[in-house]
């Protein structure tokens, strides 16, 4: 089976109903996406496929081939970040930080769609993302502070 | 069940082995680096804590010699800091860089900070408590002050010139009058020194720093932001298997029967049976799944243990009464029968605090190997060197044969004091004789960790006409002793806690007992402002004269606008506050009630925090803020259903944490004491926001709420009753 990660080819042999959460982490070793919950109520796993946030957790990998797949890895490109990662950076969103990828890939998701989103837009988009040190407030920040680029 | 990860005695160690652990720690130090300058600060002045049941206990006076951590300048011009405090979020990886940096007189990027792994920093009961900032803080910055004099008496002697022509700029010592200049790697060059810290050594004073008490970005945000940073769940070592554990239906249950020949047969499976331990590993997941499914267990039936319905009663029957764990946090003073007999009003109430779970993002996790008799295991924990001793006594080995890693972990609010993952994850690699990584379930770590303790407590209290407080009667079950105390002046004191055995396996949490006893004090306090026809932030002030809380309060409502606005129909404004672990604090909050639907709304929250001197504003802010939104969860919906030794909640899906919809504005007020000694900021936010909005509540629809969480389903069917 061939996925399309980030501009690649990766042929991959996952077992039967294997998610792409786990195809990307465990096989391709891609792991900035996370694992957090398992049911797609935490965001920590989101990832773009053609270009609309996913919970990979909830994808099975089969489902993803033929579309293309964007990671948290994929968004830097030559060693410049993705604007909405610089707009998380400048507002230094994070604590743990382990929520953080699944937050960028969800703003990311957001603002392809939506450049200007209002507030609303926002808390509807990033509703399904769980923060539990609270960034919230700063990831709205840092999504607006993107949304100026 | 007990919490045995707790047990006082594990960690108490004859002076023989610390004064053996100091010279090993020194040696193994002193081995990494071929030169350079050393400087090692020892605990002296620092208590050891360990957490107990639900709170710390005082564990023992740390051995003199006992080294706290190390500082180096090697030749290269690279300074290392060595400590044995680890980073959970609380960003102190950047925090304690900036103390150091400032004192040598360099960018903070120039620091690296090598935390929480056995075998290369000095031992450190753990990350907890709020310790770090006013404890390691103030040690590093001894430190690198030490090294600084050391560096300029090189210089000086180098140059044969008075140390006061000498100044330390961007990692030099630079010559006021030749301008000649040495980085201080090559003046460290060719000789090996060492240091102990110099106790009375100079600082440099608060007014005058450059990097610490400024924002500093989190030091790592780049690889955060990238995807970049490896956290254990992460990790992957050639070879490596997946693991998993079978766990039992309900706690306590235990295996009767097993047949692991099925799953064995597996290619590539390693099964581990031993009593009620299964545990299965295989080179991937899927086949870790079907060697789990291929187990054929029988467990036997749950022991008959409390519910969630019956839990406030059986914490109020099933005192525990035996000598040293009875009766902390008590308070006596003067008679509170005399007190209430004094009072023109009195108030007599039962609250109830519900189980609630830390359930950081991510789960507990462990990646265990074996070689050559020597354990190494990455995990994340808050308490890497108590890990260790567990794994120690679990494959009975020396500590020296035991390295936990604690790589910057996706959070623990007090969560991850244990090593069960550890463990677990040794146990499958020892027998698999290869690298093991294990990383539980959404629900293993909702129901495998512990909790913060559920409590009931019992608030009596009387006040005078004029606001007066006469008698203050306070009962906690359970819930433990943080935050017990009153700040207020009552002449009158009884407050007294309780421990209890508790049926579902317990511990710290973000401030600790502090969430639950300053809830209630200050719904008590605002019922008895009510009573005397008080406001609630006169009536406070009147009542206390701690000036620090008192600031704190004045700040938040100031900023809030209290008494200069009135909230709109079925809104209302309500405050609360306290101090623990150093910090003062008060939130005043505003909550919309839909009368129709009962559901409640909070609309802003403003909080004011004071620990002494800043040393990182955003982060600071980012810590307050955390607290008030972690505390907003406790606070409206979060709670623990269990039933006979099952938890019926564990999934986000059942288990409500707040979400970027459940925000209200915030607005943070720093209150910056550059006069006072820096404390933690991590946890004492939290205490606040809960009867903030409990009060506020009670100002919109007279129901004066008394548990926790407040309405996990809103306010139907209490709203008409009481002066709605």
């Amino acid at each position: 089976m061939e996925l399309l990660i980030n501009g690649m080819n990766y042929t991959v042999n996952p077992a039967a109903g294997t998610s792409l959460l786990m195809v990307l982490r465990d096989e391709l070793d891609l792991t900035g996406s996370k694992y957090g919950c398992g049911e797609g109520q935490c965001g920590a796993c989101t990832v773009l496929l053609d270009g609309k946030a996913v919970r990979s957790c909830r994808v099975p990998a089969t489902a993803a081939q033929g579309k293309k797949i964007t990671t948290i890895e994929g968004l830097e490109k030559d060693g410049r970040l993705h604007p909405v990662q610089e707009a998380f950076l400048k507002v230094d969103v994070f604590q743990c930080g382990y929520c953080a990828s699944g937050m960028v890939m969800s703003a990311v998701a957001l603002l392809n769609d939506k450049p200007k989103p209002t507030d609303e837009e926002i808390i509807t988009a990033m509703n399904g993302n769980i923060c539990r040190c609270g960034t919230y407030p700063r990831v709205i920040s840092a999504i607006k502070e993107a949304s100026k680029a | 069940m007990k919490e045995e990860i707790f047990e006082v005695t594990k960690l108490q160690e004859p002076e023989a082995e610390q004064q053996r652990a100091f010279s090993n720690s020194r040696r193994r130090f002193l081995k990494l680096f071929g030169g350079g300058i050393a400087v090692a600060f020892v605990l002296q002045d620092v208590s050891a804590f360990v957490p107990g049941p639900a709170e710390p206990v005082l564990l023992r006076a740390a051995d003199s010699k006992e080294v706290g951590g190390w500082l180096h300048i090697g030749q290269d011009d690279v300074i290392t800091v060595f400590t044995g405090k680890v980073e959970v979020g609380q960003n102190i990886r950047t925090s304690l860089a900036q103390v150091v940096a400032e004192e040598l007189r360099v960018p903070v990027n120039s620091i690296k900070m090598v935390m929480g792994d056995t075998d290369l920093v000095p031992y450190d009961a753990g990350t907890f408590g709020s310790r770090t900032t006013p404890q390691m803080g103030p040690q590093l910055r001894r430190a690198a002050a030490t090294a600084r004099g050391m560096l300029l008496d090189m210089a000086a002697q180098e140059w044969k010139t008075a140390k006061s022509t000498l100044k330390l700029a961007d990692g030099k010592v630079v010559h006021s009058k030749n301008k000649k200049a040495l980085s201080y790697g090559q003046l460290t060059r060719g000789k090996e020194l060492q240091q102990a810290v110099v106790n009375d050594v100079a600082l440099t004073p608060v007014e005058e720093w450059k990097v610490a008490g400024t924002s500093v970005p989190k030091v790592n945000g780049r690889d955060i932001i990238t995807g970049r940073h490896k956290y254990v769940s992460d990790m992957k070592l050639p070879g490596m298997l997946y693991g998993k554990i079978l766990r039992p239906p309900a706690y306590g249950a235990t295996v009767t029967s097993a047949d692991v020949s099925a799953a064995r047969a597996i290619p590539g499976v390693v099964v581990v049976h031993e009593k009620d331990f299964i545990g299965v590993a295989a080179p991937n997941r899927a086949t870790v799944a079907k060697a789990a499914d291929a187990v054929k267990v029988q467990w036997s039936a749950a022991p008959q243990q409390p519910s969630r319905s019956g839990i406030f009663s059986y914490l109020k029957k099933n005192v525990y009464n035996s000598g040293s764990r009875g009766g902390r946090g008590n308070t006596v003073k003067g008679s509170v029968m005399d007190g209430m007999a004094a009072a023109a009003k009195t108030l007599q109430e039962t609250y109830h605090i519900d189980y609630i779970a830390h359930a950081p993002m991510e789960p507990r996790a462990a990646l265990a190997h074996w070689e050559n008799g020597k354990l190494t295991v990455w995990t994340g924990t808050q308490r890497p060197f108590g890990v260790q001793e567990e794994l120690a006594k679990e494959f009975t080995i020396s500590k020296e044969n035991v390295r936990v890693i604690m790589p910057d972990t996706g959070s623990a609010y007090g969560g991850k004091h244990s090593g069960e993952a550890a463990i677990e994850a040794a146990r499958l690699a020892k027998a698999a004789q290869k690298p093991v990584k294990l990383t539980w379930t959404r629900e293993e770590e909702f129901i495998w960790a512990y909790f913060r303790p559920a409590g009931v407590i019992e608030a009596s209290s009387g006040v005078k006409n004029d606001g007066t407080l006469t008698s203050w009667e306070f009962h906690n079950y359970n819930s433990g002793p943080a935050g017990i105390r009153t700040p207020y002046e009552v002449p009158n004191q009884l407050i007294q806690y309780h421990p209890v055995e508790s049926p579902l396996r317990q511990g710290s949490y973000r401030g600790l007992a502090s969430t639950a006893n300053i809830f209630v004090l200050e719904s008590q306090m605002d019922d008895m402002a009510a009573l005397v026809g008080m406001d609630p932030l006169a009536f406070r002030l009147k009542n206390l004269q701690d000036a620090r809380l008192k600031a704190a309060f004045e700040a938040a409502a100031q900023a809030f606008g209290w008494n200069k606005t009135k909230p709109a129909t079925d809104h209302g404004f309500g405050i609360g506050g306290g101090t623990e672990k150093g910090g003062y604090t008060a939130t005043c909050a505003e909550v919309a009630v839909d009368r129709k639907t009962g559901e409640v709304k909070v609309v802003r929250a403003v909080t004011a925090f004071e620990c002494g001197t800043i040393i990182n504003p955003e982060h600071l802010e980012n810590q307050i803020l955390g607290s008030i939104v972690q505390g907003l969860g406790g606070a409206l919906f979060e709670a623990v259903d269990f039933e006979n030794g099952k938890i019926l909640n564990p999934r986000f899906a059942q288990y409500r944490v707040p979400r970027f919809r459940d925000m209200p504005a915030i607005e943070i007020i720093q209150l910056n004491r550059k006069d006072l000694p820096p404390a933690g900021a991590g946890e004492a936010p939290i205490v606040g926001i809960a009867p903030a909005i409990r009060n506020a509540i009670a100002a919109a629809t007279g129901v004066r709420l008394k548990a926790l969480p407040l309405v996990p389903n809103g306010l139907s069917g209490m709203l008409g009753k009481a002066g709605g």
